[in-house]
C-alpha cells in the first residue's frame, strides 16, 4: 500500500511539472503584451519598457518560469496586471465561493445518485427503473443554466424563498452563504446526478450478473443484504472514476452558473483575466485548476486502492 | 432417511420448458451423480432446489429437502435453508469469491448470517477450522488472504469450505473440477468425497464428465433435452448401458477416431531451443527486474502428416510455447523454423510462410467477430495467398471449405450466433483450411465441446488429416482426447518437455514422475 501511494505521488509530481511548463509555454506563444495592453495605444514607448521591468517581464522566459514557479511553492502568485492586488488574495476570495459551492453540488449530485441508481438496478427491467431512468435522461438532457433560471423564476421571483443571485459573503453567517449557494448549488448538482445514478445502475447490475453474487445468494443472504455486502463496494470503481471527472468540472466549469447567479467564483474570475489579458491571473488559476485535477486524481486513485485489494501490492 | 425427494418437476423460464417431469432422491451419506451434456437441465435442477431460478419461471411438482418443501416455501425459509442445510460449489471458483473481501471474512459470513449471535472473532475461528478441513492450513492460508492470491484450486476449496462451515445436511457440486487441471481435480474430488463420508451428507455431484461421475456416485441420473434418460445404481448403468443414450454417451467419451498414420520422415517444425522469459514487476525502485521463465529451452520436432499432442497443466508454459510458434510471442533464445524457414519474432510474417500455419482456439464463440457473416471470417485468410481472387472463385472455395468441414455452402451468409458450439468449431476448422496449410495448431480446440460433439470433431480432424495429409499439434490438458488422436506426445511441466514418446508407449509406460502422476490423477471409464 505505501508503495502504491508513493508511485501515484511521484506521478502526481511529475504531472505537475509538465502541466506547469505546458501553462507557462502556452501563455508566452500567445501574442500581446501586457504592459502594453495595460498603458493602452498612447504609451510612450520607454514608459512601456519601464512598466515591463516592473512587472519583471524583461527577464528571459526561463528565469521567469523558476520566479513564477517557486513563487507559487511558497503561496506567491505576482500581483494582477491589472488590478494591481495580489493574485493570491483574488484567487482565495474567489475560491471561498467556488470551492463550497462544488463541494455542495457534489454532496448533492451523490446523495441523489446513490439511492436513485441503486433503486433502479435492483429493480431492472422494472416501472421504477423506466421512470428513474427517464428522469436521469432528462437531467443529462436539460441544459443547466436554463434549469437554473427556471429556479430562479419559482424560488426567488415567486415564493421569494431565496434571492436571486449574487453572494453577501461568509461574514454574515453561515447560514446566509449556504442560502445563496443554495440554488446554484442543485443547478450544478441535477445533471451532474442524472449521470453519476446512469452510472451507479449500469456498474451494479453488472456486479450482480457475476458469479459471486450467486455465491452471496446461496450462503443464505437475500438479494438486499447480498446487493449491500457484496454488490455495492464492487460496483464503485467506475462509480469512483465519475465522481473524479465531476468534482473537477464542477470546481472550473461553473461560469455558466456563477453568471446565472452573479456568483464571484473562480470561473468569472478567469474569464474576464482573459479578456484583460491580465495573463498572470490566468497562468495562475489554470495551474491552480490542474493542481486540483490532479489531487482529486490522486485522491479518487488511493480510493481505488482501498476498496479493492487487488491493487494494493504488498510493499 | 431421504433427504432430496424430486417429484415430477417441470420447469418453464419464460414460458419455455427447461425441466421436463423429473424425479429423484438422495439419501443421507449417499452421492448422486446427475449427468447430461450442456441443455439438458442439469444445472438448472440444482438452482430449482435451492429456488434460486432466474426471473420468469414457473415450476410444478414436488421438491422435498428434509422436509421443506421449497417450491411451496417462503423466501424467509428459503434463506434459512440456504447455506446452513443445503450448501452449492459452482464451477467457476475464479469467479465464485468476492475479490473484495479476504476469504475468513467469506467464510465466516456463512456462518453469521444462520447464527448471527456468535460473535465475529469466534466465527472466524471457525471458518479457519473449515478451511482447515478443507487443507487449506492456517499456516500457508491465513484467513486475510483475498481470493486473487490464491489458486483456481485453492479457490474451489475455500468455495467448499463456505460451503460446508455449517455442516449442511445436503451438498451439491456443479461442475465443481470442470475447470481444474487433472490433479487439481482427482484432490478436489477427494476432498468432497471424504467431507461426505465425515459428515454424513448427501452429495449431489453434477457433471458432464462420465468418468468423473462414475469414480464418485453410488447412483446415477442420466439427463437429456430436459428429461431424465436413464437412472439407477452406478455399477449397473455402466454395466449394462440400457438406454441407447447413455451407450451413445459411453461410447462418445471413449471414442477414439479411425486414422491411418501417413508420417513421413521430413521434419515440418523444428523448435530448438526456446526460451521466453517473462519480467517480472520491479520489487524496488532500483532492484534489477526478476525474470520468470515460462518456456525453458525446448527443442522438438513434428514431422509432415503426424499429430502430436503437448500436454500439461494450467501454467506448464504450452500455450505460451503456441504463440512463439505462431510468432505471436517475442522468444529470448532458439529459432523456430516451419519446413526450413526461420519465424521472426515480432516481425510481421511473411504471407507464403503464415499461409502453411494455421491455428484452432478452445473459445469457438470468442474467435470470431460477431458481426461478419461466416463468408467473411473464414475467407479472411486469403489475402495470405498473394493473389486477387475473383468474387466467384471466393464464394466457390468458401462453399468448398465450409463443405469439407460439413456445413453447406448456404452457411457462409448466417452469423455466428446462429450456429450451435460444435458447428462453431467447424467454422473455425473451416477458416484454417480454407489456406490449405500444412500445420494447423489445434489450442484446446475440443475442450469446450461437449462428449458427443468432442467425438464428431476428432472424427473430422482424423478425416482431414487422412485425405489432405494435414499435420496437427495437438495441445491440450485432456489426456483421453491426446491419447486417441496423436501418434506422439510431449508432456510439459514447469516449462520444461518432461517426457516425449509414442502416444500408446507414454500412456501405458510412462517414465517421468510428474507423468505418472498425471495419468494416475485422470479419471477413467469403469
Amino acid at each position: 500500500m505505501t508503495r502504491y501511494i508513493l508511485t501515484r505521488l511521484s506521478s502526481l509530481l511529475i504531472s505537475l511539472v509538465i502541466a506547469s511548463i505546458v501553462i507557462f509555454g502556452l501563455i508566452e506563444i500567445i501574442p500581446g503584451d501586457p504592459a502594453a495592453f495595460m498603458l493602452g495605444i498612447n504609451a510612450q514607448e520607454d514608459t512601456i519598457d519601464a512598466l515591463r521591468a516592473e512587472l519583471g517581464l524583461d527577464a528571459s522566459p526561463i528565469a521567469r518560469y523558476f520566479a513564477w514557479v517557486s513563487g507559487m511553492v511558497t503561496g506567491d502568485f505576482g500581483t494582477s496586471y491589472t488590478y494591481r492586488t495580489p493574485v493570491t488574495e483574488m484567487i482565495a476570495e474567489r475560491l471561498w465561493i467556488s470551492l463550497p459551492l462544488a463541494l455542495i453540488a457534489l454532496a448533492l449530485s451523490t446523495l441523489i445518485a446513490f439511492p436513485v441508481g441503486i433503486l433502479a438496478a435492483s429493480k431492472r427491467g422494472s416501472i421504477t427503473d423506466t421512470v428513474i431512468m427517464g428522469f436521469t435522461q432528462l437531467g443529462v438532457a436539460i441544459p443547466n443554466f436554463w434549469f437554473a433560471m427556471l429556479m430562479v423564476l419559482v424560488f426567488a421571483i415567486n415564493l421569494r424563498w431565496f434571492s436571486a443571485g449574487g453572494f453577501p459573503g461568509w461574514d454574515d453567517g453561515l447560514f446566509a452563504g449556504l442560502k445563496a449557494l443554495t440554488l446554484p448549488a442543485i443547478s450544478l448538482a441535477l445533471p451532474q446526478a442524472s449521470i453519476l445514478a446512469r452510472v451507479m445502475r449500469s456498474a451494479l447490475i453488472d456486479t450482480l450478473d457475476e458469479d459471486f453474487m450467486r455465491t452471496a445468494r446461496a450462503k443464505g443472504l437475500t438479494q438486499r443484504q447480498a446487493i449491500r455486502r457484496h454488490a455495492l463496494r464492487n460496483a464503485m470503481i467506475p462509480v469512483l472514476t465519475i465522481i473524479g471527472l465531476q468534482f473537477s468540472f464542477l470546481l472550473a466549469g461553473a461560469i455558466i452558473i456563477e453568471n446565472v447567479f452573479f456568483l464571484p467564483g473562480l470561473g468569472r474570475l478567469i474569464f474576464q483575466a482573459i479578456s484583460q489579458r491580465d495573463l498572470i491571473v490566468v497562468e495562475s488559476v489554470v495551474m491552480l485548476l490542474v493542481f486540483a485535477v490532479i489531487v482529486v486524481n490522486f485522491a479518487v486513485d488511493i480510493a481505488y486502492a482501498l476498496v479493492d485489494p487487488r491493487l494494493r501490492r504488498k510493499a | 432417511m431421504t433427504l432430496l425427494r424430486i417429484e415430477n418437476l417441470s420447469l418453464k423460464i419464460r414460458g419455455i420448458p427447461i425441466l421436463n417431469d423429473i424425479s429423484m432422491s438422495l439419501d443421507e451419506g449417499r452421492v448422486l451423480g446427475v449427468i447430461g451434456e450442456s441443455g439438458s437441465g442439469k444445472s438448472m435442477t440444482a438452482f430449482s432446489i435451492l429456488q434460486l431460478l432466474p426471473k420468469g419461471s414457473t415450476t410444478t411438482g414436488r421438491l422435498c429437502v428434509d422436509g421443506l418443501d421449497t417450491l411451496e416455501a417462503s423466501e424467509e425459509d428459503l434463506c434459512k435453508m440456504r447455506g446452513n442445510d443445503v450448501s452449492i460449489v459452482f464451477q467457476e471458483p475464479m469467479t465464485a469469491l468476492n475479490p473484495l473481501k479476504n476469504i475468513g471474512q467469506q467464510v465466516a459470513e456463512s456462518i453469521l448470517i444462520h447464527e448471527p449471535n456468535t460473535k465475529r472473532s469466534d466465527a472466524l475461528e471457525r471458518a479457519q477450522e473449515a478451511l482447515q478441513r478443507c487443507e487449506l492450513p492456517a499456516s500457508r492460508f491465513p484467513t486475510t488472504l483475498y481470493p486473487h492470491e490464491l489458486s483456481g484450486g485453492q479457490r474451489q476449496r475455500v468455495v467448499i469450505a463456505l460451503a460446508i462451515a455449517l455442516r449442511p445436511k445436503l451438498l451439491i457440486a456443479d461442475e465443481p473440477t470442470t475447470a481444474l487441471d487433472v490433479t487439481t481435480q482427482a484432490e478436489i474430488l477427494g476432498l468432497l468425497k471424504r467431507l461426505v463420508e465425515e459428515d454424513g451428507m448427501g452429495l449431489l455431484l453434477i457433471s458432464h464428465d462420465l468418468a468423473v461421475v462414475a469414480d464418485m456416485a453410488d447412483d446415477i441420473v442420466i439427463m437429456k433435452d430436459g428429461q431424465i434418460v436413464e437412472s439407477g445404481a452406478a455399477a449397473s448403468i455402466f454395466q449394462e448401458l440400457k438406454h441407447p443414450y447413455t451407450r451413445a454417451l459411453y461410447e462418445a467419451s471413449s471414442h477414439v477416431p479411425e486414422r491411418t498414420q501417413q508420417s513421413a520422415r521430413r521434419p515440418l517444425l523444428t523448435v530448438r531451443d526456446v526460451v521466453r522469459d517473462y519480467q517480472l514487476p520491479r520489487r524496488s525502485l532500483f532492484s534489477a527486474p526478476e525474470h520468470f521463465r515460462a518456456v525453458d529451452h525446448v527443442s522438438f520436432e513434428v514431422f509432415k502428416g503426424e499429430s502430436v499432442g503437448l500436454v500439461g497443466e494450467s501454467g506448464c508454459g504450452k500455450s505460451t510455447l503456441t504463440r512463439a510458434i505462431l510468432g505471436l510471442e517475442q522468444i529470448q533464445e532458439g529459432e523456430v523454423f516451419l519446413n526450413g524457414t526461420v519465424i521472426q519474432h515480432g516481425k510481421q510474417m511473411k504471407h507464403s510462410l503464415r499461409r502453411q500455419m494455421q491455428a484452432v482456439f478452445q473459445d469457438p464463440y470468442g474467435s470470431f467477430n460477431p458481426r461478419h457473416h461466416v463468408g467473411r471470417l473464414i475467407s479472411e485468410p486469403l489475402h495470405l495467398l498473394g493473389e486477387a481472387m475473383t468474387t466467384i472463385d471466393k464464394q466457390e472455395t468458401i462453399a468448398a471449405a465450409l463443405r469439407a468441414v460439413g456445413l453447406t455452402s448456404d452457411d457462409q451468409y448466417k452469423y455466428i450466433h446462429e450456429f450451435s458450439g460444435g458447428q462453431r468449431q467447424r467454422i473455425a476448422i473451416a477458416r484454417a483450411l480454407i489456406v490449405e496449410p500444412e500445420l494447423i495448431l489445434l489450442d484446446e480446440a475440443t475442450s469446450a465441446l461437449d462428449v458427443s460433439i468432442r467425438a464428431q470433431i476428432l472424427d473430422l480432424l482424423a478425416d482431414l488429416a487422412t485425405t489432405r495429409g494435414l499435420t496437427y499439434l495437438f495441445i491440450s490438458h485432456d489426456l483421453s482426447v491426446v491419447r486417441s488422436i496423436t501418434d506422439r506426445v510431449l508432456v510439459m511441466s514447469a516449462g520444461k518437455i518432461v517426457e516425449e514418446g509414442a502416444t500408446n508407449d507414454v500412456f501405458e509406460r510412462p517414465r517421468h514422475a510428474y507423468t505418472k502422476e498425471l495419468i494416475a490423477a485422470s479419471p477413467t471409464l469403469p
